[in-house]
């Protein structure tokens, strides 16, 4: 992979806070502002044509942190550049144009259609908004971009409403959506966590197809480590807001270095009754994020834990090429 | 000495609505041994919690048993009066479910949840020993005893799960029916629940019929395990068997289709098609429309399940 | 499949009673209360077909005289036909209570959309304006306004919609601020949809279907608002013919034994505030199974 390829998306020290609601008597009295860490100086790029995955259990922030790559949410800090250009200065204008560059697909493909517009309008309205076609082209390429995604035959499918459709069929109307603008970058928020078993590998066929035939670059977001391999060619692990290590996918499944890492790969349940788990799972479940842990947010559950641990934060240091870790221990580094 | 704790026999359940009868279940015969964890998979929609939920005839209406037997220690569930079902449920039989959050009662704490248990299905027994008895399940989850005190709300989801297993497990029951208990959790928690479940089932000798449609759980946790598919039985066999050698067409299928953290594979192949209508079948095999080795007797006759070494196989490609 | 208008007309009633079966009683109440509507939308439209005399006509007959073969309703103190003016006077009331629920209806869901939409301070200000015309008593509010502007269709139209628009505000105010969090509408905004389009493409599609059920309910509130005024001598001009007025007038004539002047247009100010009312209660049953199961 040609690394001096350019920078689609960079992500500089991206902080999203959510104030904590408290009582109205509370508010008065206590000085203190409670705010859930959602995302904390999380700092990362994408490159043209590659597909990164952005992985870790709930509470990690890999969500927020899509919705603020699309604007759907204001960081409380932070940058985002698309193409050198900060997105969070944008006018509204400038928003709408870059709407029609990067685009989304949701988890819950029957929750992300209107229950009241066809298939065909949902699909089309992105042009209807972006550009000037007339009704009749709209069309046109509502269909061209149906069969594209396997809904065949599109005169007849674009006319149904979501609840007429499987839920594989509603993930592809979703991703047609997506794809009609001939977008650039397609943040993929666990477009598969949803499907059936048996559907879920042809929407990843689907969408691996579709990037080669479009020349996309995808952010792929996922709880499901082991669906990243069969699209991701690099990987973040995420944890308590906060990325733990980066690299080629290769690389960090082979030689994973966070402890963290190390757990959740050894975590995830191998189809395969030969295989039984070697590493020892960490103790404890995810800490509040209102609360987290100080320094290094997995110390508390990590077996390699030293006294340092606690102290400062460790940041993202390059470990090998494209491989970063927030770590100070590595135990599996040199490995 | 491996006997049957619980024979299933032609199991067929019903759900008739307006637009027709959806047959979630036909004919399904399997056995489930002392002592074993059994896994029972497929996808939403086989059936399998369907027939999860009969054994302890919990359906919900309008579903209904429509024919077979079950049979637990050779006494058949279906044809149980309510006095001799509620002898079982709970107190022979336990059953735990996917989401903890809607099984718990938010309204009461998770101690009175356990003395409410003990004290239904076990006459005399006072407030202070089920008490005892909770604090006592609770320290082998792992859990400190005080959190009796809590609600199911103020605790986290891999808790509220090992809760649910320590009412299931408090009455000492013999079968343990899992449905989708993972499927709500992390993967860290995940692992740290089946871990548990493997110990709790050492302790108390349990039986376990593990439903789910995580193929990678069953893979790690069952001594054998059954495929469904479109509300009939695939497949079934040692766990270590089917996995390395699976027979009918839709369980190759449902393997290849699953992504492998361990495995070198670079491709993941898709079965073309979709799970069948339940209200209006496929004639003959139900998996014949998606099938790659087709042939005319699929379309027109059901295939019963051929038995080879303890691997049986529904499917005329073995008959 | 054969055209044939018996076939046509078979599977029609079999559709009808299919229905009846699926939805039990609420099917029926709602068959009753749109053929009551029906029928006196009817009598409005062909008014001067039906009708044996002139309205205004003040030489139709004896005067106060009984129901008999002649006039089939009796006639009134100016020797005007009672039974031409309660056929002419459907077309005033329907014209009143339709024309208000149609001015409250555009208004409270236009302004229950943008406020649920937008939010914040702006939000705040109308909910407390719209609340305060709810807590106020609805008659009162109308016999204010109803004062206040010149008497005459439309403004006796707008006197009795300024009471019913918070009901539609409040309901669609609501609806919106739940959709306003559904999937779809952030995936709305994700593909750069404008405000505008969002709430016009996205959530009034969704918020409609409620709508309906509380149209037909302002209807017959309409209806009996509509009576009250112009029983009480405000919104219409004495020339209008129309059911509220001719009960005011007809009231002082009963303790003299004359009835029809008072039951008429009486019984048929009920009938169809209560046939809106079943047609809505009949509509309420049956979309909302459909709106809860999705």
């Amino acid at each position: 992979m040609d690394k001096d390829m350019e920078k689609l998306l960079e992500i500089r020290n991206l902080t999203k806070h959510f104030p904590v609601d408290k009582g109205f008597l509370a508010q008065l009295f206590t000085k203190e502002k409670r705010v859930v860490h959602a995302v904390d100086d999380v700092s990362f790029f994408i490159r043209e044509g590659e597909v990164l995955g952005l992985a870790g259990e709930s509470g990690c922030g890999k969500t927020t942190t899509g919705r603020l790559i699309l604007r759907l949410l204001e960081p409380t800090s932070g940058e985002i550049s698309y193409r050198g250009t900060s997105i969070f200065q944008n006018t509204r204008e400038e928003m709408r144009r870059l709407r029609e560059k990067i685009q989304v697909i949701f988890q819950d493909p029957y929750a992300s259609l209107s229950p009241r517009m066809s298939i065909g309008a949902s699909i089309g309205h992105p042009l209807k908004i972006h550009t000037s076609y007339t009704p009749a082209e709209i069309e046109d390429k509502t269909h061209e971009i149906m069969e594209k995604v396997g809904l065949s035959p599109a005169g007849f499918l674009a006319r149904k409403y979501p609840h007429q459709l499987s839920g594989g069929q509603r993930q592809r109307v979703a991703i047609a959506r997506a794809l009609i603008t001939s977008p650039d970058f397609v943040v993929a928020d666990e477009p598969i966590a949803m499907a059936d078993v048996s559907v879920r590998s042809m929407i990843l066929e689907l969408m691996v197809r579709l990037k080669e035939e479009f020349d996309l670059t995808y952010l792929f977001i996922t709880h499901d480590l082991a669906t990243c391999k069969y699209i991701c060619d690099r990987i973040a692990i995420m944890y308590l807001g906060q990325i733990v290590e980066i690299g080629p996918l290769r690389e960090v499944f082979q030689h994973p270095i966070h402890p963290y890492t190390i757990s959740l790969m050894a975590a995830v349940p191998v189809p395969d009754p030969k295989f039984r788990r070697k590493h020892p799972i960490p103790k404890g479940e995810i800490p509040s994020t209102i609360n987290p842990p100080s320094g290094c947010r997995f110390h508390p559950r990590c077996s390699y834990a030293k006294s340092d641990c606690s102290g400062e934060k460790p940041r993202l240091d390059q470990v090998a090429g494209d491989h970063w870790v927030a770590c100070c221990v590595r135990p599996n580094a040199g490995a | 000495m491996n006997s049957n704790i619980l024979e299933i026999e032609n199991l067929t359940v019903h759900f008739p609505i307006y637009i027709g009868t959806v047959r979630a279940v036909e004919n399904v015969t399997l056995e489930i041994k002392q002592g074993e964890v059994m896994g029972l998979v497929g996808e939403s929609g086989c059936g399998k919690s369907t027939l999860g939920f009969s054994i302890l005839r919990l359906l919900r209406p309008p579903g209904l048993i429509a024919g077979g037997q079950i049979r637990y220690h050779g006494n058949d569930i279906v044809r149980m009066d309510e006095q001799e079902l509620l002898a079982i449920r709970g107190k022979r039989i336990a059953m735990i479910f996917q989401d903890p959050l809607t099984s718990l009662n938010p309204l009461f704490r998770v101690g009175d949840q356990f003395i409410e248990t003990i004290q239904t299905h076990e006459n005399g027994v006072s407030n202070k020993e089920a008490v005892e008895r909770a604090a006592d399940m609770l320290k082998r989850l792992g859990i400190a005893p005080d959190r009796l005190y809590e609600y199911p709300h103020q605790m986290s989801g891999g808790m509220r799960q090992r809760i649910m297993i320590g009412i299931a497990l408090v009455l000492n029951p013999d079968l343990l029916l899992a449905d989708e208990p993972t499927t709500s959790l992390d993967v860290i928690v995940e692992a740290q629940f089946l871990d548990l479940l493997n110990e709790l089932r050492e302790q108390f000798n349990l039986t376990i019929l593990l439903i789910s449609h995580n193929i990678g759980i069953v893979a790690q946790m069952a001594d054998r395990v059954t495929v469904m598919y479109g509300g009939r039985l695939a497949e079934t066999g040692k766990a270590e068997a089917l996995f390395a050698d699976p027979r009918h067409p839709y369980t190759q299928g449902l393997l290849a289709s699953i992504p492998n953290i361990k495995l070198d594979q670079p491709k993941l192949h898709s079965m073309p098609g979709a799970p069948p209508d339940l209200v209006d079948p496929p004639s003959g095999c139900v998996f014949h429309p998606r099938c790659p080795y087709v042939m005319d007797k699929c379309r027109g006759e059901i295939p019963p399940s051929f038995n080879d070494q303890d691997h049986q196989t529904a499917c005329w490609l073995y008959g | 499949m054969n055209y044939s208008p018996t076939a046509a007309l078979g599977q029609f009633i079999r559709r009808f009673t299919r229905m009846g079966k699926q939805y039990g009683v609420e099917w029926w109440i709602l068959v009753a209360g749109a053929i009551v509507i029906l029928g006196v939308v009817s009598m409005a439209m062909f008014a001067t077909v039906i009708a044996p005399y002139n309205p205004y006509d003040q030489d139709t007959g004896p005067q106060l005289s009984p129901p008999d073969s002649e006039h089939l309703m009796g006639t009134d103190n100016l020797q005007r036909d009672v039974f031409s003016r309660i056929i002419f006077g459907a077309r005033t009331i329907l014209g009143v209570a339709i024309l208000a629920a149609i001015l409250s209806s555009i208004l409270g869901i236009s302004m229950g959309l943008i406020s649920g939409y937008a939010g914040g301070g702006f939000d705040k200000v109308f909910s407390l304006v719209m609340d305060s015309i709810y807590s106020f008593p609805g008659l009162i509010l109308a016999i204010a306004f109803a004062a206040m502007l010149e008497p005459g269709v439309t403004n006796i139209s707008i006197a009795v919609a300024v009471i019913y628009i918070p009901t539609y505000f409040r309901l669609v105010r609501g609806q919106t601020l739940t959709i306003k969090q559904e999937l779809y509408v952030e995936a709305a905004r994700a593909i750069g949809a404008p405000g505008s389009t969002i709430l016009a493409k996205y959530i009034f599609p969704n918020v409609i279907a409620t709508t309906a059920v509380v149209f037909t309910m302002n209807v017959a509130d309409a209806i009996m608002t509509e009576a009250a005024l112009t029983y009480l001598g405000l919104g219409l001009p004495p020339s209008v013919v129309d059911w509220g007025m001719d009960l005011a007038m007809g009231k002082k004539f009963l303790p003299s034994g004359q009835w029809w002047l008072i039951t008429f247009p009486g019984a048929m100010i009920s009938l169809l505030a209560v046939g809106f009312t079943m047609l809505g209660e009949g509509l309420s049953e049956i979309l909302n199974p459909r709106l809860l199961e999705k």
